[in-house]
């Protein structure tokens, strides 16, 4: 274990500009490896998002960089060191996913213990308006909206004035009103300058808020950029249509990266558009709803993952 | 874990003294408030003992020729280690199967809490609900019992039965670390309801059949009651207070070893 060098003079010029980094971190739990020699890392200031589909690895990621979990082999260091070293938790901030949370409690409670655990906390009344609590804390958190209890644990990240956050997942299973305002709430974390890492399965979050975004898929690391970069990456184009030919046949026509169905409508990630168009006419006399745009952040997202893992085509 | 091989400089912030005095006392009364705020473990572990023994030390034994003043001395001392047995393993067995298990206990790894605040908030909750309920008992006891012990009499059996809570939090700590949060509460009513009968908490242990009473030596409710019936001198055991000293011990020790296994295992992996 490395020893923080507190003697050494503080010039923020020699502060690393790194703030969380890994090198060849793998992790396998029983037979299914969760990260594959993942090498990664974080940049002061930045707002990172690891985007994958679940079992992709960002929890186990998230929750080394946490010192929750030990790496199998490779390194984490945070601020330069073991995560697990307490003059680093007292700089980190998490938000984790959890399935019961004392019920009990009242908001203020929680936020008022979560404080007392950090040298200098923000003042409770801070914490409860950055995080949009004002108005529920006096009520337990058993008789909180999901919203609510998802703002209750990000004032619970906040509350000790962090410099570095990790949220997994912060707005998994909100409705998009309860999304938008966690998202400008992440957003000002950044304004203040701290530096955020959140692991999310919905890309257009990851496009939201992020300078850079991070694609696991199965333990490993297959894409890295700017959302921008990311889509660009996305050449190709989307097909919908509604049709008698089977999903089978469809996936087989020349160029069609992947297809989704639902009944008779599919929706198809194709490289170009008119060789498959000009298949799926020729194929099928009654296809109707034709439909062609450009890949989102979704598809694109679904290409690059797609590209590592040929046998993982959708279709439900 | 492996050496930074990163430039660091780091300007620790230090915890006072008095932060950190602060945040044991407020991990312990937010841990008996959250407690004390859900109505089954009120009921389970207060209400329940005090109202058997209403039951059987005042109701039951007016007028039926039993001397009613030491019926009710006697199950003072057996009603108050089943209630302290309760406290213990209700405030530390199902609250830290569930806090594991659910992933509370992870979110407040995460953050810098030290991991003794959290452990001691939980002693400190099971001795606190043990003492109320035993003061609550020997109110109950002295005003409508007939009670009449003197008062280094009543304060050893409180001071015995309060320390009886130590034997039952190690066991409900490896009841914590063994148990599933769903079924937790259904184990420890399991092992609580059944070891409180044979131990002789609810009918003395010598109207128990002679089998039972030889099984109730593994028991730790029975020791305690025994110590805490000594106290009260009603003891009708020969053994002297070390013969059941000596097993409380050993339960305790097994039992903080079935944790501290579950601790480290916990540590080195990640709840599923």
């Amino acid at each position: 274990m490395s020893t923080a060098s507190a003697e050494r003079p503080h010039h923020w010029a020699a502060q690393p500009a790194s703030v969380a980094r890994t090198r060849g971190l793998t992790k396998t739990y029983e037979s299914v490896t969760a990260l594959r020699k993942v090498d990664f890392e974080l940049h002061r200031g930045e707002l990172l998002a690891l985007l994958g589909p679940n079992g992709a690895g960002k929890t186990t990621l998230l929750r080394m960089l946490l010192g929750l979990a030990r790496p199998d082999s490779g390194s984490v260091a945070v601020f330069g060191t073991d995560p697990r070293n307490e003059a680093i938790r007292y700089r980190v901030g998490a938000m984790l996913q959890v399935a019961r949370v004392p019920e009990t409690l009242k908001v203020r409670e929680h936020i008022d213990l979560f404080s007392s655990y950090y040298p200098n906390p923000l003042p409770m009344a801070e914490t409860l308006h950055i995080a949009g609590l004002d108005e529920v804390k006096d009520r337990r958190f058993g008789e909180l909206s999901g919203g609510q209890r998802q703002r209750v644990l990000f004032g619970i990240a906040i509350c000790g004035n962090p410099d570095l956050l990790f949220l997994d997942e912060p707005t998994v299973g909100l409705d998009v009103e309860a999304r938008r305002l966690l998202w400008s709430q992440i957003r000002s974390l950044i304004a203040r300058g701290k530096t955020v890492l959140l692991t999310t399965h919905y890309l257009n979050e990851a496009d939201a808020l992020a300078d850079r975004i991070l694609v696991l898929q199965q333990g490993n690391i297959v894409a890295e950029g700017t959302p921008a970069e990311i889509k660009s990456r996305a050449i190709g184009k989307q097909v919908r249509c509604s049709s008698r030919l089977s999903i089978d046949e469809i996936r087989r026509i020349p160029g069609v990266l992947s297809v989704t169905a639902d009944r008779q409508s599919f929706a198809m990630q194709v490289q170009a558009a008119e060789p498959v168009v000009r298949e799926l006419l020729q194929r099928d006399s009654w296809l109707a709803e034709l439909e062609v745009t450009s890949a989102g952040l979704e598809e694109a997202f679904l290409a690059l993952t797609q590209n590592h893992n040929p046998t993982a085509i959708g279709s439900n | 874990m492996a050496t930074s091989p990163f430039p660091v400089t780091l300007i620790a912030p230090r915890r006072t003294v008095a932060n950190f005095v602060e945040l044991f006392v407020k991990e312990a009364k937010y841990e008996m408030l959250k407690n004390i705020r859900i109505p089954i473990y009120a009921i389970s572990t207060i209400v329940f003992p005090l109202m058997f023994y209403v039951l059987f030390a005042i109701v039951l034994s007016a007028g039926n020729g039993i001397n009613r003043g030491q019926s009710a001395t006697y199950q003072l001392a057996t009603m108050g280690c089943f209630g302290v047995m309760g406290a213990s393993l209700f405030g530390f067995g199902v609250s830290l199967a569930m806090e594991r298990g659910q992933g509370w206990l992870q979110v407040k790894r995460a953050s810098p809490m030290p991991i003794a605040a959290y452990f001691t908030a939980k002693m400190v909750n099971a001795l606190t609900f043990s003492v109320v309920i035993v003061m609550l008992l020997l109110a109950i006891g002295y005003g409508f019992g007939e009670v009449r012990l003197s008062f280094p009499a009543a304060a050893k059996l409180v001071g015995i039965l309060v320390l009886g809570s130590l034997p039952f939090s190690s066991l409900g700590l490896a009841i914590g670390y063994i148990a599933k949060p769903n079924s937790a509460p259904a184990l420890v009513n399991l092992i609580y309801l059944p070891i409180s009968f044979c131990s002789g908490l609810w009918i003395p242990i010598f109207m128990l059949p002679h089998f039972l009473q030889r099984a109730a030596q593994v028991l730790p409710p029975y020791h305690i009651s025994q110590l805490a019936l000594n106290v009260v001198g009603m003891s009708r055991n020969p053994t002297p207070a070390w013969g059941h000293v000596e097993p409380l011990i050993g339960v305790t020790l097994l039992c903080l070893g079935i944790a501290a296994y579950g601790y480290w295992r916990d540590e080195g992996q990640l709840y599923g």
